[in-house]
């Protein structure tokens, strides 16, 4: 058993490395890329060594183990950790390996170079804070280098130093590394990268790694390890507009939890947001957090927080909420430069499954565009986006979404694309269609031009969304156009909202899972609500079985909502069954239907309680008549209509 | 909390009026306080746990009963504002030290927890041509396929580390895994842009790893920082103490004087011993350990 020897050196009890002066280290992520063979792995194991970051017998280990196999040692044996590398001889996949500089904690990607495996060099590049670009003087700028000088820029790395490596078999020549050192920088500005350094290396000697040799002794820039020291963590993007992409909504408890985490920007609680794309608004009422709750003050880009509102409204996974000013833009058509990872190349007219963020839209390709092999100087192919090539892609979405363009929020101005349910690409998005005018975030209303008691004083009556819940012929139908019938002819203004009928049209394409029955009534409400404000009476007729649901209508509803229980006998129902719906589902032809389980929520506190197997319609009728007198919707006095001829 | 003029993010948009507008914002508003390291490990973690119950139907947490399953229950109620809203799994080998049973039996109820204990099979099952740690250790793999077919769980989300071990670095957040909960290396889907690949095909799983990212001090600073409870065994008496626990017979305490999670931090800045020095199955032969990673072991 080894030993742990422990010293009197400072403790960290935040997790970041407490240093002498009382400041705390950043921790940079950094990945290791270029063509394959030209030493990454080499310059790895290299870097571990000379920053004193190998665990105990680690490197004796790996020669023992090269010894046995008869085999030279090799400072990339460090990584090729996993059985399949050591058998093919090739880097598969990323590790993260950590070590440190005089001044930063780095945290190492390694990222294959092998073609066959640009998902995995994705997968670390897309990590990293900055980037090394590793090139063999030998062999110079090659495809997979200029690939990968390509993706850095995609995946919006802009550190990026480059290390000519294998110094030792180009005799050390200053010459050589001008040469390379000119073309790839001459790439690269191209794309708007500027290297923060060019080093000449050999990672197998040591030259250059963390020392400037004899053998380098004309070059006068920074070691590897001094670049990796000024390199810089990304920061959260704290300063731009807020952006929080709902994750989820939460009612675990009597809390209504908004959550997702703060990609851009800040709030804090009382502010005035929008909900995007729907472009409703609402006040942060709470941060909601745990143990504590809730929490004060601001919360800045970066932090998974959770939210409550002043007001109920819909909202819904992917959802970005921004402060009413500076929302995102809702589009159905975009614009994105991409790359592509499936085996099937990417086509014009391609049905895609498209994410940013927790949304998810289904998409056609509209237009291909500058399809490119970002490993070749010139090339381009119009028709199809080819598997590791890049592109200019316009896709339509079936859903409008919310999104930013890249240059104005990194983070939320990004997609990937999924096939078959795996990721398959991403890119940045360019622009949103010029044709599709983003929401004006400040949406006004436009108010009618009736002032609500002009309405009142023609129908005698305010408006009122009467809502009758109830089970399957239960007679809710039946009452409906009794009460219907009876306000009319008081000269009032009654609108039906038949459930079943609204299926036939405006909910046409709603189901009958719990999502959509929720959704379903979401609508009902909505259009009654409408209908109320301008002075009707809508009465609706729906079974709306779910509690939750009808406490949403009345949310939205609010003053003007009347529940009104329809509380026939399920057997008396059963009987009716003028429909034969009973008897479609004892025979199972029928499924989610609410009637003959016991998935019918009753009202806790409806309005009025109606049981029509003990009563008359007309009986009925007069019943909800009062209702409605007594709690303001119709105005006391009846009109005589005739006295007014 | 200060932002320097000359590295602002400003500085990294490419749209000149909107890195104005930004600059003149960024010396005008209001705040919010800086994360600091912990902070930023906790946040990620968060938006794990959210988009694993988000995306996925069943998912269960694997609760080992260790230092880093006690962390990732911890932010698991932090994710979801006090209780964790699916099952703690506890694939139980049998041979765990009293400490830890205890410990589960205690907490289990504290944390609210939706606890199923699930058997492992017995060693005979196991395939007879591993080594004899890793064998034991396989056992706790076969336990798990149990439980999957039992449940039906499509995600369980398991508390390794890439810092932990090199099969681990390769790992992925959202790890695909085949019919038989074998993990396919060299077929991993890219993952970027924290895009989680939630779609595993019909009758196999996911595994979610929502602290992968964290190092072994990591995992200390912040039991400290949130006051988690710990089982005793991790601190030192007589001069010993477990970094890691798993079964009593193939898990060795490492030699240490350190007996406060501060001490442990201060130990983990000298040591080069890996956290794993410990544990028998690392060491028997070069691959035991990806072997059994790849047949579906944590």
């Amino acid at each position: 058993m080894n030993m742990i020897v422990t010293t009197a050196s400072p403790a960290t009890p935040n997790g970041t490395t407490s240093m002498p002066n009382g400041t705390t280290r950043p921790q940079v992520r950094i990945v290791i890329v270029g063509h394959v063979d030209h030493g990454k792995s080499t310059l790895v194991g290299r870097l571990l060594h000379e920053t004193g970051s190998l665990p105990e017998g680690k490197l004796e280990m790996l020669k023992a183990v090269s010894a046995r196999r008869g085999m030279p040692f090799e400072w990339s044996f460090l990584l090729d950790a996993l059985q399949t590398e050591r058998d093919q001889g090739i880097t598969i996949d990323t590790t993260q390996i950590r070590f440190r500089t005089n001044s930063r904690d780095i945290v190492l990607i390694d990222a294959p170079g092998h073609a066959e495996f640009l998902r995995n060099m994705i997968t670390g590049a897309s990590q990293a804070d900055g980037a090394v670009l590793i090139i063999d003087a030998l062999e110079g700028v090659r495809d997979q280098t200029r690939r990968h000088g390509y993706l850095l820029h995609l995946l919006g790395v802009k550190q990026v130093a480059i290390v000519v490596n294998k110094m030792d078999r180009v005799d050390f020549s200053a010459e050589r590394f001008k040469d390379i050192s000119d073309e790839i920088s001459a790439h690269l500005s191209g794309l708007g990268v500027t290297p923060t350094a060019v080093i000449p290396i050999s990672a197998r000697d040591g030259d250059g790694v963390a020392a400037r040799t004899d053998r380098i002794s004309w070059y006068k820039g920074p070691t590897v390890v001094e670049a990796l020291d000024q390199l810089e963590p990304a920061r959260p993007l704290e300063a731009l507009a807020l952006r929080l992409p709902v994750q989820a909504i939460y009612k675990f408890d009597d809390r209504r939890i908004v959550a997702g985490r703060i990609e851009s920007g800040s709030l804090i609680a009382g502010d005035e947001i929008v909900i995007m794309p729907a472009g409703k608004i609402a006040k942060i009422r709470t941060v909601e957090s745990w143990p504590a709750t809730p929490v004060a003050g601001r919360q800045g880009a970066g932090r998974s927080v959770g939210i409550t509102l002043d007001r109920e409204l819909f909202i819904e996974r992917g959802d970005i909420i921004a402060h009413a000013g500076s929302a995102p833009r809702e589009t159905r058509r975009l614009r994105a430069r991409i790359f592509w990872l499936h085996d099937k190349p990417l086509a014009k007219g391609d049905q895609l499954l498209v994410r940013c963020g927790p949304k998810e839209s289904r998409a056609t390709v509209v237009a291909i565009e500058k399809a490119v092999d970002p490993g070749e100087l010139s090339s381009t192919e119009n028709k199809a986006i080819g598997r590791n090539h890049v592109g200019e892609i316009d896709i339509s979405l079936s859903n409008p979404i919310a999104v930013d363009p890249y240059t104005e929020n990194p983070r939320t101005g990004r997609l990937v694309i999924e096939v078959s349910g795996r990721i398959a690409g991403g890119g940045l998005v360019l622009s949103v269609d010029a044709g599709q005018r983003a929401v004006p975030v400040d949406i006004v209303p436009v108010e009618s031009a009736l002032r609500p008691d002009e309405r009142s004083a023609r129908y005698h009556h305010n408006g009122a969304v009467v809502w009758l819940t109830g089970l399957p012929a239960s007679g809710k139908s039946t009452l409906a156009k009794a009460l219907e019938r009876r306000l009319f002819t008081n000269g009032g203004s009654p609108i039906l909202l038949d459930g079943d009928t609204l299926r036939a049209g405006l909910n046409s394409d709603l189901g009958f899972s719990a999502t959509d029955r929720s959704e379903n009534i979401r609508r009902l409400a909505e259009v009654a609500t409408h209908l109320a404000r301008n002075g009707h009476i809508a009465i609706v007729a729906a079974v709306s079985p779910a509690r939750e649901d009808r406490a949403t209508a009345r949310r939205i509803a609010d003053t003007a909502f009347r529940e009104i229980h329809v509380a026939t006998p399920a057997e008396v129902c059963e009987e009716r069954d003028p429909k034969g719906h009973y008897k479609k589902a004892r025979s199972g032809a029928l499924t989610s239907f609410t009637g003959i389980g016991d998935d019918y929520e009753k009202p806790e506190a409806a309005e009025l309680v109606i049981d029509t197997s003990t009563r008359t319609v007309a009986e009925a009728a007069d019943e909800i008549e009062q209702m409605l007198k007594t709690t303001g919707v119709l105005f006391d006095e009846v009109v005589d209509l005739a006295a007014n001829i | 909390m200060h932002l320097l003029k000359d590295d602002s993010a400003a500085d990294r948009l490419s749209n000149p009026a909107l890195a104005e507008r930004v600059r003149a914002q960024e010396f005008s508003a209001e705040l919010a306080p800086s994360m600091d390291h912990l902070d930023q490990l906790e946040a990620q973690s968060i938006y794990i746990f959210r988009e694993a119950f988000a995306r996925l139907k069943k998912i269960a947490l694997l609760w080992s009963l260790g230092k880093d399953s006690n962390v990732m229950i911890w932010l698991a109620r932090k994710a979801f504002f006090g209780r964790m809203p699916f099952p703690a799994l506890h694939v139980d080998t049998g041979k765990k030290f009293p400490e830890m049973y205890r410990f589960r039996d205690h907490y289990g109820k504290e944390w609210d927890l939706d606890l199923r204990v699930e058997p492992c099979p017995p060693i005979d099952a196991v395939d007879p041509t591993l080594p004899p740690a890793a064998r034991s250790a396989a056992r706790k793999t076969e336990g798990l396929k149990w439980a999957l077919a039992k449940y039906g769980f499509d995600g369980l989300i398991a508390g390794i580390r890439r810092d932990e071990e090199a099969t681990r670095a390769k790992e992925r957040v959202f790890s695909p895994r085949g019919l038989e909960g074998n993990w396919d290396v060299r077929d991993q889907p890219p993952e970027f842009w924290d895009h989680f690949n939630a779609s595993p095909p019909q009758g196999a799983h996911l595994r979610i790893h929502p602290i992968l990212h964290w190092t072994e001090a990591d995992i200390w600073a912040y039991t400290k920082r949130e006051n988690i409870p710990i089982i005793p065994l991790y601190l030192s008496q007589n001069g010993k103490r477990y970094r890691s626990l798993g079964d009593q017979d193939i898990t060795n305490p490492v030699a240490s004087t350190a007996s406060s999670i501060d001490e442990i931090l201060i130990e983990l800045e000298q040591t080069k011993v890996p956290e794993r020095a410990g544990r028998a199955l690392d060491h028997e032969t070069e691959d035991a350990f990806e072997r059994l990673r790849v047949a579906g072991y944590l």
